[in-house]
């Protein structure tokens, strides 16, 4: 008995440990995820609405759109296989997807931040020279060291020039709050309540480093490939809810200002610090734009520096990502990020 | 025979006690084994190779930024800081234990409040805080404190409290007075009282410790959790997690022993 229920409780266990690796074969049913963003609020949106319902049926599937509380740990449970797509940021994408050896594909890329993630010192009149041998705290290797990393370069500074302190996403506004912290980097909806402390400086912003913080909805290779359909009905129902949006669709707006914690002024001047790019033809232009590649380039270095890539990777070269037109970057014979233009021209074109 | 009366004999004692360790670390291993067929990078179940190289990594190889050797640093950071605030925490639950329990005049202020704010979860009051104490090592020592200060003062009053008033009156014919008794009476009764919670509040210090350093810091074994855990890196995660519970393990294994040494005459019943 003893036994037996030993036997039991570690078989459980087993087949906890045991969740399914990502399969690829043609399927019905689909898991994406997002979380709280002011450029990923649209998913909540198009899935409340209904939007994404009718246009999974169109294509015979069905996709189940998820909310999660916390964004890393939404990457990873895509990263583990729970879901078949998922938003983040460009350098999330490369680092803990990629970098794990989950052949992804950014299908989507809505959004670039301009001006929702900065850097804010205490005191009037700072400047980025001013960081020169002072704590800054910020979330270690996120989106927020990566915006450190490229105003320090701007201002001719290293990150040696600092210390870093960790700093969760959720703790850096009251940390900011206290005497001992001088400087932080942040993103929004934090960031906004960072500035609105009196006597602050806002020393840089993404808005500076325009396209390179991009946030988008990244997909299982393997399942679109055998799935088509899926990328058809998420591309779909993302451009319908921008034109809504475009729009100014005061309905839409108002839940997704009521979604994220804010009212509808709160969430509009949220919208403005984010580059959404409310048409296919906008955002094809962005996905095909040789830029594109020199910021993943700069990414892909920041992130080997800072060990992001994983043990294998003897250099910044060592996963592939690719774009549109065949142009690849790093090994590739290794790819494992891909921008994908093939359903943005679908939309562009009006044949979904 | 009743199930309660069987024994194990010895060789299946060892065998029973070994097999719940070797089930765990199989169905890891398989469910490792799986992934890995399925992903050779997965990132999620390492397998052994792939842990030991990142133990090899942190522990051996000097860091390509800093220079230093990540998982030393990380130990001796998290150790100080622990090893503070346990001691802090130990002196101030002893002093506040004999007052409230020996001396009724203090006990009736200390006692009702001690539980009251026992209760008080600290993980809740974190951005209070760290509004009052700062963000650097105050702030973490001051976490472990607030935690178990106040449970190992009640534990330590109750045990005061159950000294058998024989023993006390005792001491008090043969002229002692409130400070005798205290310091040759209740000290050493509530010392190897005291090793026996610290023991069992090692796992709250821990949890208090790895909190307050997924806050803020440059180091520290949470910290190290904390931070690789925003790229998934299993691989350093699992070997961190079982370096401290092997520390907190010889920690505690270490306070058993002290007590044996210090207070031989308290171990009879306890065995």
């Amino acid at each position: 008995m003893k036994l037996s229920h030993l036997l039991s409780v570690c078989l459980l266990g087993f087949s906890a440990l045991v969740a399914l690796p990502s399969q690829a074969a043609p399927k019905k049913e689909f898991n994406v995820c997002w979380t709280i963003y002011a450029g990923w609020m649209p998913w909540g949106q198009i899935a409340t609405s209904g939007i994404i319902d009718k246009w999974a049926a169109k294509y015979g599937i069905k996709i189940h759109v998820t909310q999660l509380n916390d964004y890393i740990e939404s990457i990873n449970q895509y990263t583990a296989g729970q879901f078949d797509g998922c938003t983040m940021t460009n350098m999330d994408a490369l680092t803990i997807p990629a970098a794990g050896g989950v052949d992804s594909t950014a299908l989507i890329l809505g959004s670039y931040s301009e001006g929702n993630d900065g850097v804010v010192l205490k005191g009037k009149g700072k400047t980025l020279k001013d960081l020169k041998g002072m704590k800054v705290y910020l979330p270690e290797l996120s989106v927020s060291h990566y915006l450190l990393v490229r105003g320090l370069e701007k201002a001719g500074l290293r990150e040696k020039d600092v210390t870093v302190v960790n700093t969760s996403d959720a703790d850096i506004v009251s940390a900011f709050a206290t005497n001992g912290v001088q400087a932080a980097v942040a993103w929004n909806p934090q960031l906004s309540v960072i500035k609105n402390t009196p006597n602050t400086s806002e020393v840089f912003e993404s808005s500076q480093v325009p396209g390179e913080l991009i946030d988008m909805m990244v997909v299982n290779s393997a399942v679109l490939k055998d799935n088509p359909a899926l990328g058809k009905a998420l591309t779909g129902a993302w451009y319908e809810m921008m034109a809504q949006m475009k729009a100014g669709d005061k309905n839409a707006l108002n839940a997704m200002a009521a979604a994220s914690g804010t009212d509808l002024s709160g969430y509009q001047a949220q919208l403005k610090t984010t580059h959404l790019f409310y048409t296919p033809a906008d955002n094809l232009k962005f996905v095909s734009d040789a830029e594109l590649a020199k910021t993943m380039q700069r990414v892909a270095n920041f992130s080997f520096e800072k060990g992001l890539l994983g043990d294998g990777a003897q250099s910044a070269d060592f996963i592939g990502i690719s774009f549109p037109g065949n142009v690849t970057l790093g090994d590739s014979s290794n790819i494992k990020l891909r921008f994908d233009d093939s359903y943005l021209k679908m939309a562009a074109a009006g044949t979904l | 025979m009743r199930q309660i009366n069987r024994h194990p004999e010895k060789g299946v004692h060892l065998m029973l006690v070994l097999l719940p360790f070797v089930l765990v670390i199989a169905a890891y291993f398989i469910g490792s084994a799986v992934r890995l067929e399925a992903n050779p990078h997965d990132k999620l179940l390492p397998g052994i190779g792939q842990m030991a190289d990142a133990v090899w990594r942190m522990a051996f190889t000097a860091d390509k930024r800093s220079g230093d050797y990540l998982l030393w640093m990380d130990t001796a950071a998290s150790l100080g800081r622990l090893l503070i605030g346990l001691g802090i925490a130990s002196l101030l639950g002893l002093c506040f234990g004999i007052a409230s329990g020996v001396f009724p005049m203090w006990r009736s202020p200390m006692s009702s409040f001690m539980t009251v704010v026992s209760m008080v979860p600290p993980l809740a009051m974190l951005p209070v805080l760290f509004i009052v104490f700062g963000l650097d090592e105050l702030s973490k020592i001051m976490l472990i404190v607030i935690g178990i200060t106040p449970m190992l003062a009640r534990d330590l009053e109750q045990r005061a409290r159950e000294i058998p008033p024989e023993i006390v009156i005792k001491a008090q014919t043969l002229g002692a007075n409130s400070w005798t008794v205290v310091l040759r009476v209740v000290l050493p009764l509530l010392l190897t009282r005291l090793l026996t919670s610290l023991r069992l509040l090692l796992g709250s210090a821990w949890l208090f410790l790895i909190s307050a350093e997924a806050i803020s810091s440059t180091a520290g074994l949470g910290y190290r959790i904390f931070l690789v855990r925003r790229y998934m890196a299993m691989d350093v995660i699992l070997p961190y997690v079982i370096w401290i519970t092997l520390l907190a393990w010889l920690m505690d294994l270490g306070l058993r022993h002290l007590n044996r040494l210090c207070f031989p005459w308290a171990q009879g019943e306890k065995s």
